[in-house]
């Protein structure tokens, strides 16, 4: 393949030739919006680091937003079996018992750059792609779940049941294990992820998607700006989720 | 396992003469939309497989989506009846189950993915020159 259009793809994307839609959240934070898809044919690059930034402090502990919009986009319904079912994004609530502060989040896979999953899985399904999204490969994935216990985060779910009715961008299947994917599909496609989509949709807004290298994106902005904090930090693994106002 | 694979499909290949005699059943294959397939019918009778295993890896690791080659876009052109309605892969004449079924190949796929086409998303078709293309590139790029 000639050079040429990976090149013209780089130079629209670092020279900010990507139409942005903008939309003030705070006094020198914004929201951009990705609005030039990958090329189909070009393949993913380390240029380019997916992220997500919570703010805690707008999210609502009675929404589920984020939780119904990955339910909806992946497929993944329960069969009443709250220990064993799929779940690739749960809410939690945080009781701190000295002061009564109440903080809720949304906790799902933090895309480490370090992934534990990756280091222990035996063939290879799990990986990091190069843009730092962290996956399952179902295709060699041998049910072993090796991963969910290395995961500190409690992220990823096996599936124990045969399953029809998949959604066609999101394949599942029994004997596998799964998380969440950052919504890799629709990234591919210049979209947003589900739930960040859903929170921005229900005016919450505590959900910031975007490239953490790029410092003209809104995220690499906030994170520079305000204090956040990642779960669990004191492992070193570097994640690609990050928490305010914890 | 390709050997396995293989097989029965060459033998399907060799099928027209004997059913010509009408004294073997042939797999009755439905129709599918658009003009022809991504790439010369021989061609993907022989290497379907490797195509789709090929884009499988590119998709999946390194992010490529072309559609031409991909079990999304197959489904979205061969899983429909003549009217253009969605065959269930509970159905024999799914374009995919009929041949199989009759191969005695039973592909694991849909184990994980959806058998049925995406409602409102056109299935991408061959071109004559690109198909042609393929069919010179891809073959030896699937040689494993």
């Amino acid at each position: 393949m000639s050079e040429q259009p990976i090149d013209r793809y780089r130079r629209r994307l670092l020279g900010g030739a990507i139409a942005t839609g903008t939309l003030t959240l705070a006094p020198g934070i914004f929201l951009h919006r990705l609005a030039e898809a990958k090329p189909d044919a070009e393949p993913v690059r380390s240029i380019v680091r997916w992220g997500l930034l919570v703010d805690t402090t707008r999210c609502a502990s009675d929404c589920t937003a984020c939780v119904d919009a990955c339910r909806d986009e992946h497929g993944w319904t329960g069969h009443g079996r709250p220990r064993s079912d799929a779940q690739w994004i749960r809410k939690v609530e945080l009781h701190d018992k000295a002061t009564g502060r109440e903080v809720s989040l949304p906790m799902m896979c933090q895309h480490c750059a370090e992934p534990p999953c990756v280091d222990v899985c035996p063939t290879g399904a799990s990986f990091k792609r190069a843009d730092g999204i962290v996956l399952v490969d179902k295709h060699i994935c041998i049910g072993c779940r090796y991963c969910m216990m290395a995961c500190p985060y409690k992220a990823r779910s096996f599936i124990h049941e045969d399953l029809t009715d998949q959604k066609p961008h999101s394949p599942r299947g029994k004997g596998t294990v799964e998380s969440c994917t950052l919504c890799v599909h629709r990234i591919d496609a210049g979209q947003q992820p589900a739930c960040v989509e859903a929170c921005n949709r229900d005016g919450h807004g505590a959900l910031l998607f975007g490239d953490l290298n790029d410092r003209n994106s809104a995220i690499h902005q906030a994170l520079a700006e305000v204090p956040t904090t990642q779960v669990r930090a004191d492992l070193g693994l570097d994640l690609g989720v990050r928490y305010q106002g914890l | 396992m390709r050997r396995l694979l293989t097989a029965p499909l060459l033998l399907l290949l060799a099928l027209p003469a004997t059913a010509a005699e009408g004294r073997a059943p042939v797999p009755q294959i439905g129709p599918a939309q658009g003009e022809q397939c991504v790439a010369p019918v021989e061609f993907m009778r022989r290497n379907h497989m490797e195509l789709i295993l090929h884009q499988r890896d590119e998709t999946v690791h390194r992010g490529i989506r072309t559609k031409g080659q991909s079990l999304r876009n197959c489904i979205n052109c061969h899983a429909v009846d003549a009217a253009g309605q969605p065959v269930s892969l509970d159905d024999p004449e799914h374009f995919c189950v009929s041949c199989h079924r009759y191969a005695a190949v039973r592909p694991d796929c849909f184990q994980c993915h959806s058998g049925e086409p995406e409602p409102g998303v056109p299935g991408v078709v061959g071109t004559g020159a690109w198909s042609q293309g393929l069919a010179a590139t891809d073959h030896r790029e699937v040689e494993r």
